[in-house]
């Protein structure tokens, strides 16, 4: 674990040298204020208002189509909102703010806020043609400047954290399902950055791969990066959280710690959710 | 062989016995073991053996297909009617082509086929990536003057294209450069100096190719999942190295076939410029057979030309295509070269390895 430490300290570095503005232990805070989204005629963001601390680990739950991973991608604008607003550390992600306007920024800008968001897809969206490498050191060399030989060398070390360092040359079609998410969270780790999504992370993977990748993402959750993680894994949820959102229709239903949560929730919908979703051994 | 299986395969059962032996060996352990468990029709039948029988150490006999051979054979006897018939009919006149096949005009005349594939295939693909974009963008101006243009230059005959180029002059005597609706002029010129012949193929086959290429490298882009530009932006990567980066190299694999398919076509669709008696490859063979009456052996060597340039083209294309399926193959296949490195090497050896085992 000492690679872990020296990277976090590293990112500490970086960040108060890089904005300045906000001190070490603030970084990373996510605010969600009244964020609404359609497609078409259907509303699938309800106005939603959420508060992830830095450093926190918030794993949305909920069935399907309830809007969860919509909300995840709007946090780094993959997905533009229709109203309210998300910031981070205090600062707005993709508007600024012109007299009594919000102007969306030009790509440059919100390319390079994106870099403080790492994310992490269901289907790895690895790039095929790419090495296991390669596709960790592209993004700090196009994205942050950094020489080809730094960035590899900080490749080799994070594909080492997850595990896949003597797999480095490796195309993903040479990997299996969990070795290739670990690659994907090197690759999002690649960029230091304060914020990282995990949309479904392990819904491709075969059962007996889920493990390896959870585990990585339980490292990563003690680093003290914020993470917001949106699965369909109700252990590991209650394992790793520390805030458990439970979305259903567009809407947070219902939010707290995960006993809270899953012994003792409040809603009906919550409750008929997990009487559905948790195994009875659960419950005990 | 077969034999030998079913010698042990059926200790008991005779009734079944005759028609395994016409069956190879591994098929006769299905009857045998249906046999085994349920009460045959011999009833003296001891009690079952317990576990089934064991022919792990029978080798396995590949199927045979005579048919293939019958099929092998008449293709066979095909090629060589036809071989025969080309060397030994005399009308062919193989002489005259062997004569005429590095004349010097007729290399003069390739070469130009040459430059003028080079330079309008390489032109019409920049154009045809670049209006592939335009059809891609969220401007609907860009968007449709993209799709007209295809929709013009694809449905207008490319001999009609030639020959408006060339007579663009009847159209408009002068081309000249200036700011728009004024009589402001920095630079004028005839239209007939400006438009040769050269230039007139080159413009013809440029946008007609362009047309064409347009859409096959817009089908290699949409052909790329969507994941992959997410995954690139939500990484920070700027736009222009999303689409050379990451993009562009997967859209190859869908692109580079038919890119070829085009090229090659091109490659032949420059005998068109005939029209315009500009002397490349087929003119010159034309100019020629007109004087020497020798129409088909001459027409036999522009034909073989072109095959040779198809099949350099082809090895071309093998190797491109190799390089950019890196990563969507586990293993690359060997190539032509490596498997007779291979087969010579594993032939080679072969002696030594059949005297070890004794």
């Amino acid at each position: 674990m000492s690679t872990a430490t020296a990277d976090q300290s590293s990112t500490d570095a970086d960040t108060a040298a890089g904005s300045g503005a906000a001190p070490a232990h603030t970084r990373g805070l996510v605010e969600i204020t009244k964020v609404r989204k359609s497609f078409g005629a259907s509303e699938v963001l309800k106005g939603i208002t959420l508060t992830v601390e830095p450093g926190g680990v918030a794993v949305i739950v909920g069935p399907s189509g309830s809007g969860k991973s919509t909300l995840l991608r709007t946090i780094n604008h993959l997905e533009k909102v229709d109203g309210g607003h998300i910031a981070i550390d205090g600062k707005l992600v993709g508007y600024e703010v012109r007299g009594k306007r919000l102007h969306e920024l030009r790509e440059k800008a919100i390319l390079k806020q994106r870099t403080e968001i790492g994310m992490v897809f269901q289907n790895f969206n690895l790039f095929p043609h790419l090495t296991a490498l390669e596709n960790v050191a592209e993004a700090p060399v196009v994205a942050h400047g950094r020489s080809r030989e730094e960035a590899r060398r900080r490749g080799l070390e994070l594909l080492d954290r997850v595990g896949l360092k003597d797999r480095a040359g490796a195309y993903p079609r040479q990997l299996s399902g969990g070795q290739q998410q670990r690659v994907a969270i090197a690759r999002a780790l690649a960029l230091n950055p304060k914020i990282l999504l995990f949309d479904e992370p392990t819904s491709a993977l075969d059962p007996e791969l889920v493990n390896e990748v959870l585990d990585v993402i339980r490292e990563l959750a003690k680093s003290g990066t914020t993470l917001i993680i949106v699965t369909h894994e109700m252990g590991f949820a209650r394992d790793v959280a520390d805030t458990v959102v439970f979305m259903d229709e567009g809407q947070i239903v219902e939010q707290g710690s995960p006993e809270q949560i899953f012994t003792n929730p409040q809603e009906p919908r919550t409750r008929s959710f997990f009487s559905k979703v948790l195994e009875p051994a659960f419950n005990i | 062989m077969s034999s030998a299986a079913t010698d042990v395969a059926q200790p008991a059962e005779s009734a079944q016995s005759a028609k395994a032996q016409q069956a190879p060996g591994p098929r006769s352990t299905k009857p045998a073991s249906a046999g085994a468990g349920a009460p045959g029709p011999s009833g003296t039948n001891p009690a079952p053996r317990g576990p089934a029988t064991d022919y792990s150490a029978f080798p396995l006999v590949a199927a045979k297909h005579p048919w293939r051979w019958v099929g092998t054979a008449a293709v066979a006897l095909g090629v060589v009617a036809i071989a025969w018939s080309l060397a030994t009919n005399p009308r062919w006149e193989w002489g005259v082509v062997a004569q005429w096949f590095t004349a010097q005009s007729v290399v003069n005349g390739l070469l130009e086929t040459l430059k003028l594939t080079a330079i309008s295939g390489l032109l019409g693909f920049v154009l045809g990536f670049i209006l592939a974009l335009m059809r891609l963008s969220a401007s609907p101006l860009l968007l449709s003057v993209s799709w007209t243009f295809s929709w013009i230059f694809r449905s207008t005959p490319l001999l009609v294209q030639m020959l408006l180029w060339y007579n663009l002059g009847y159209l408009y005597e002068k081309i000249s450069l200036g700011i728009p609706f004024t009589d402001v002029r920095f630079f004028e010129v005839q239209t007939t100096t400006l438009i040769s012949q050269f230039a007139a193929a080159v413009l013809g086959l440029t946008l007609n190719q362009a047309a064409y290429s347009a859409e096959i490298i817009r089908g290699g882009i949409l052909s790329v999942d969507q994941g992959q530009l997410e995954a690139a932006a939500a990484l920070g990567i700027p736009a222009w190295r999303r689409s050379t980066r990451i993009v562009l190299p997967q859209a190859m694999r869908a692109i580079l076939p038919t890119a070829f398919n085009e090229i090659i076509g091109l490659v032949k669709g420059t005998s068109i410029v005939y029209v315009l008696a500009y002397s490349e490859l087929f003119y010159t063979v034309q100019v020629i057979y007109n004087r020497t009456q020798q129409v088909l052996p001459l027409l036999l060597v522009a034909t073989l030309w072109y095959v040779v340039i198809t099949s350099v083209l082809s090895v071309f294309q093998y190797y491109i295509e190799r390089h950019y399926s890196k990563g969507a193959v586990r293993t690359l296949p060997l190539t032509p070269l490596q498997k007779a490195r291979k087969f010579f090497a594993t032939h080679a050896v072969a002696p030594n390895r059949a005297r070890s085992p004794r």
